[in-house]
């Protein structure tokens, strides 16, 4: 298969789905983690359960939603319960392997920041905020992050820290995660749409595959610092028919996240 | 006269009686069962000073906030989500002091009030169960609780380790749309359920808005149902499409068309404003607005089958 015949947006979303295998239970974020998700679970992780925040465990969504509250996450599912019951009981019960997150910039140590760019009192502009987000970080076992690489996401210091990643470094994110209680070991993955990120022993990102078609200058000209990159960096395996055609005429035809 | 007689009123007198200058005001659904009927009778009958709170502010308070209805904003997660942000409540937060000044005819700048999706919920509980904080295990490391200083560190008095506190979250009045209720207001809700149930309790009073006004008997026959008793609703409005463009899991589908549609209008100024002109302001009510949407567009929205719920036996007992 050549270049041309996938997108980068695509290969993103295929590489994130592909790194769910092996997983069993899903916190699923709005936007690009939607449809990662929803690609896994239709291919290597059919058995995962699909958790939503507005209060649905166990989805089973026919069509991929827009927004991720629709009437379709709701119909076939295995229960639907409050959202006061979905964050105490599920997710701070301790009951979610993967929180899949997008971010609008990321540092080294996995730190997102999803709520200002620039001074929080006047914001320009101003983000979402942490939905669910911050709580996710710190409970889910592990997080999971999906997001397009550039000088104005992957940064060297964040504008506003709404979910908290490896903090300053391995050594003070382990002890506070002790100290406080927390369930999550922070984040494991970061798939982009030139590479896919792993976390190493200090809990910096190490660009550990590179997708066909990218090349280590293209992710140094898209970050605000000196990447880590493994001594022996793959190439992530191109996506397969079955995984673009699923993409393309059953998830999303009308291109709103492959765009 | 039986109270019951007494709560069903239009959206018209119910806004009027219900929601007062100054108010806060939650109208709650979490992407569903959203009350934009309530929503915009209140930005008809010009409220001022309104606090709005809402875990996600949605269309509806981006086109309350540009009507300018509002004074504040408490929230957790603010956007158009999988398309694109909300205009009329970002040019009234963001820097460009410009556009918020109040001069020339601007609105002036919007308070904000900032939580997590589980701090917003938790808000809520606290205000329904009539406590002075909830507990959380959230925002250890994260800037929200600097941004915030209502949210507070605290110790646990067992002596194992410290939890975050969010205050409770009391409105004075709460709007939640429903599949159904009957005269009295005790309503039932199928599909996502969001935080409408706590958001009642906590609030002084509630106005509920059904697609369907039913007798007593179809709610004493599946109890379970039921998130909220006419104890606590004031007004019970008949509003079928009141929901429009969010949806009523069984009865209609997000309008993702409008949702997408929105973009470019919240993007401008001039447009958010016309299209308030145009579909709120020079419109009576809500049969008009459906009336203008038409209903080839409201057909289409209808579930493309059924997917009935297994009945269940709750027996009888004598």
């Amino acid at each position: 298969m050549t270049d041309a015949a996938f997108s980068r947006n695509e290969m993103m979303i295929v590489a994130a789905a592909r790194e769910l295998a092996g997983q069993r239970v899903c916190f699923v974020g709005v936007g690009l983690p939607n449809i990662a998700v929803n690609l896994a679970k239709r291919t290597i992780a059919p058995d995962m359960e699909l958790v939503y925040e507005a209060g649905v465990f166990g989805a089973r969504p026919a069509r991929l939603p827009l927004s991720i509250g629709d009437p379709t996450i709701v119909t076939g599912a295995t229960s639907v319960v409050s959202m006061y019951e979905l964050f105490s009981l599920y997710l701070q019960g301790g009951l979610i392997d993967v929180g899949f997150l997008g971010a609008a910039q990321i540092d080294r140590f996995g730190n997102i920041n999803t709520t200002v760019i620039g001074d929080y009192g006047a914001p320009a502009p101003r983000l979402p905020g942490s939905g669910g987000a911050c709580e996710i970080a710190i409970t889910a076992r592990q997080v999971f992050v999906i997001m397009r690489q550039s000088k104005r996401s992957f940064v060297e210091r964040i504008d506003f820290r709404t979910s908290p990643g490896n903090l300053g470094g391995a050594e003070q994110a382990e002890r506070i995660r002790r100290e406080g209680g927390w369930l999550g070991r922070g984040p494991s993955v970061v798939v982009t749409d030139l590479g896919i990120w792993h976390f190493d022993e200090t809990g910096e990102m190490r660009l550990d595959s590179l997708h066909p078609g990218a090349t280590l200058g293209d992710v140094r000209a898209s970050g605000g610092w000196e990447p880590k990159v493994a001594p022996e960096i793959g190439t992530t395996a191109a996506p397969t028919d079955l995984e673009l055609r699923l993409i393309r005429e059953e998830l999303d035809p009308g291109g709103a996240y492959t765009r | 006269m039986p109270v019951s007689d007494t709560k069903v009123a239009s959206m018209r007198d119910a806004v009027t009686e219900f929601v007062r200058d100054g108010d806060t005001v939650a109208i709650e659904g979490f992407t569903h069962l959203i009350s934009f009927a309530a929503g915009h009778e209140i930005i008809r009958q010009g409220r001022r000073d309104l606090t709005l709170a809402r875990m996600t502010p949605d269309l509806i308070y981006d086109q309350m906030v540009a009507a300018g209805v509002a004074r504040k904003l408490v929230f957790s997660w603010l956007g158009n989500p999988g398309v694109g942000g909300l205009g009329g409540i970002r040019r009234r937060i963001e820097a460009a002091p410009s556009a918020v000044d109040g001069a020339d005819g601007l609105l002036p700048r919007l308070e904000v009030e900032e939580y997590s999706h589980f701090g917003m919920v938790a808000r809520y509980t606290a205000g329904a169960a009539n406590l002075p904080f909830m507990p959380l295990r959230s925002y250890f490391e994260p800037d929200l609780p600097a941004a915030n200083p209502r949210i507070r560190e605290i110790e646990s008095p067992y002596g194992d380790g410290k939890v975050y506190a969010v205050p409770p979250l009391k409105p004075d009045v709460t709007i939640v749309h429903a599949q159904r209720a009957d005269r009295d207001g005790n309503t039932q809700v199928w599909g996502l359920l969001g935080c409408q149930k706590e958001a009642a309790f906590a609030a002084d009073r509630v106005i509920v808005v059904v697609e369907e006004l039913v007798d007593e008997t179809v709610v004493r026959a599946d109890p379970n149902r039921t998130i909220i008793p006419g104890l606590i609703v004031d007004a019970v409005v008949v509003e079928p499409f009141g929901a429009h463009p969010s949806y009523v899991q069984g009865a209609y589908d997000r309008d993702n068309r409008f949702y997408l549609e929105w973009e470019p209008i919240t993007k401008d100024e001039d447009a958010l404003q016309a299209w308030l002109r145009e579909w709120v302001f020079e419109l009576d009510g809500r049969a008009a607005y459906l009336e203008k949407l038409g209903p080839e567009r409201l057909a289409a929205l209808r579930p493309s089958g059924p997917a009935p719920s297994g009945a269940v036996d709750y027996g009888a007992y004598r």
